[in-house]
């Protein structure tokens, strides 16, 4: 892992002035440790555009520390966990130079709705995020998180959310949403989830299974055991199922996995191979690829069992598809002009047309959650991760690797994920990449990573 | 890496014997790959197969069980189509034996995309063994995408070998 120098150098400026009884400035390992403990590891491909909004984020204070459901500890070393989650979410998007709970003093009980602005702008933060953590209603705990602007000694927001113990990581990713909102004027996103394909084994054998965690890497789970590949997963917009493909008796067909009963079912009976299921935004449809005899079109059926309705119907491989916003077209992509292209039709299969003319070819298009673009991969020699408007203009490219494919958004539309293959051993990893292509970091999973699945903001 | 390295080495044995005439029955038999599901996997074993086995049709094929593709292409070529006569002319000697044909394609290619191509080469090769007289009744198809190589390497001769459809007919 590289840690890029403007981090700890900007971490130690910011926070030594403040330290006073440390003696050196050197940067406290906090500032990287995070990094790994939160399953991140951190490559800056542009340093020279960062914003300079310098966030301290000291411990959250507590009327008293009494021990927890939570796997982290007490209320006291609760407090402290969160504001390492809400530090390492801030840190990752390029925005924001927060400095976390290790090299700040913690504010008592009383100072959280009061802070003594001196002592932050005495240690440069131009920004403070405070909060507490304390008991709630039946064994649930009740967090706090207060948005200060510094200089103008102000407060900008603040929210409360109870939550159960197992849940308190959320109410850190809920407070990093408040600030990253109300300072960048976006979208929240922290509070979401991933499904993604883990991968094991050498190359001709690998085992592939269906495995969700949280949008920062944490509550790592996986769903199926390998006896079968499981390929492209897709979060319901509810959270409570994931369309995916797994192979039964040599044919790929299409699985939900229930992730309340920790169930799985066909969707749908077919003697053809049936592939990339795709859910529309209010989850009453799924988009879905079958192939009969060598031609494979795009057919839509209600998510809960009925009628298909074939949209595409002509030679070639019609594949993929991916809803605008407001359900009424679908993005998605063929070969019917002799190479795998864009194209975007109405929701009921009618208006189809070709959007990608760039040269190479286009694949995997990906409908932002804003509407605004349209993420693909485009494959000319390398494989590279590119947006563009939904008419087809304003190419982009966002990666530049020797084979990154497949990308999803962040609820918001302002990050992409994808997967990244290494030549040679084939092993694929995790990544992502904010719109201006400046901010790559790879996410770290248990085992290596493939097909990421970026699911809707949790209400 | 002993079993890839024994992988690649009969892989590139059964490429060199697409070059021979197909019609002529091998002088002498390669081992039993038992019940592989293709010619590169070897158990070493030197007893003659069952005839009308998938071992005795992986032996007679010396390779022509598998034929193989361009980039982003499905069509059958002339060397496709002297293995699929081969293979034809063996399903055809043991009617009651069925065969399912997996598509595959090289590494180069989005996951999705590669799924729907290994599925459209495997209908090339069972619709020219349809054209040649085998029911279509005893054949169905399956795709791997690029999810199994058999050539492990990222380069043009891993891919030309990985860009194919075997044949492997069901016990």
């Amino acid at each position: 892992m590289r840690i890029p120098a403007i981090l700890l150098a900007a971490a130690a400026t910011f926070a030594s002035p403040a330290i006073g009884q440390q003696s050196t400035p050197t940067p406290q390992p906090t500032v990287a440790v995070p990094a790994q403990e939160e399953g991140l590891s951190l490559q800056v491909s542009d340093e020279s555009d960062w914003q300079d909004l310098g966030i301290a984020i000291p411990a959250f204070a507590t009327n008293a520390d009494v021990p927890t459901a939570t796997s982290a500890g007490s209320t006291g070393a609760l407090g402290y966990s969160l504001a390492q989650v809400i530090t390492a979410n801030l840190r990752n998007n390029g925005l924001f130079k927060p400095v976390g709970p290790d090299s700040l003093p913690r504010p008592a009980f009383e100072e959280v709705r009061t802070p003594t602005f001196e002592t932050w702008s005495g240690r440069s933060a131009e920004m403070l995020v405070q909060g507490f953590v304390r008991p709630g209603d039946a064994d649930q705990l009740l967090v706090g998180c207060y948005l200060y602007d510094v200089s103008l000694k102000q407060q900008l927001a603040s929210a409360a959310w109870q939550v159960a113990p197992g849940d308190w990581r959320r109410a850190a990713h809920k407070c990093a949403d408040m600030v990253y909102a109300r300072l960048s004027g976006e979208s929240p996103f922290f509070d979401s989830r991933i499904a993604y394909i883990a991968e094991t084994g050498p190359k001709d054998r690998r085992m592939k299974r269906l495995a969700i965690m949280d949008s920062d890497g944490a509550n790592h789970r996986y769903l199926t055991t390998g006896q079968t590949t499981a390929l492209t997963p897709r979060y319901s917009p509810d959270y409570k199922s994931i369309l995916y493909l797994s192979y039964f008796n040599g044919q790929p067909r299409i699985y939900i996995y229930d992730l309340e009963r920790n169930t799985q079912r066909l969707l749908l009976q077919s003697q053809n191979p049936l592939f990339a299921p795709r859910w529309s935004p209010d989850g009453k449809w799924v988009l879905y690829s079958m192939a009969i005899g060598g031609n494979t079109d795009i057919y839509k059926m209600p998510s809960g069992g009925g009628g298909a309705v074939r949209l595409t119907d002509t030679p070639g491989i019609d594949i993929g598809g991916s809803f605008s916003p407001d359900g009424s077209r679908i993005v998605f992509e063929s070969d019917r002009s002799g190479s795998q292209q864009v194209y975007v039709m109405n929701a009921d299969g009618s208006g189809q047309k070709r959007i990608s003319f760039f040269g190479g070819r286009a694949a995997t298009p990906e409908w932002s959650p804003r509407g605004d673009q349209i993420a693909f991969t485009h494959i000319a020699g390398n494989f590279r991760i590119a947006v563009m408007s939904p008419g087809g203009g304003e190419l982009r490219y966002l990666t530049d690797s020797w084979q990154d494919e497949a990308p999803t958004w962040a609820p918001n539309g302002r990050i992409i994920q994808f997967f990244r293959t290494t030549r040679g051993s084939g092993k694929a990893s995790l990544w992502q990449v904010d719109l201006t292509g400046r901010n790559e970091r790879r996410l770290q999973t248990p085992v290596d990573g493939s097909d990421p699945a970026w699911g809707p903001l949790r209400p | 890496m002993a079993q890839t390295r024994l992988t690649l080495t009969a892989v590139l044995a059964a490429s060199l014997a697409l070059g021979a005439c197909a019609s002529k029955a091998p002088k002498q038999l390669p081992p039993d790959p038992g019940p592989a599901v293709s010619t590169g996997q070897s158990q070493g074993d030197s007893s003659a197969p069952v005839p009308g086995s998938q071992a005795d049709f992986v032996a007679q094929m010396m390779g022509q069980d598998t034929i193989y593709f361009d980039t982003d292409k499905f069509n059958v070529d002339s060397a496709d189509q002297a293995a699929l006569q081969a293979q034809a002319a063996w399903l055809q000697k043991y009617p009651a034996k069925r065969a399912s044909v997996e598509g595959h394609a090289d590494e180069r290619g989005t996951r999705e995309y590669n799924l729907a191509l290994g599925e459209r080469r495997a209908n090339a090769a069972k619709n020219y063994l349809v054209s040649l007289g085998v029911d279509a009744s005893r054949l169905t198809t399956v795709s791997y995408g690029k999810e199994r190589p058999i050539a492990l390497g990222s380069d043009e001769e891993s891919w030309a070998k990985n860009r194919r459809a075997v044949t492997i007919t069901v016990d």
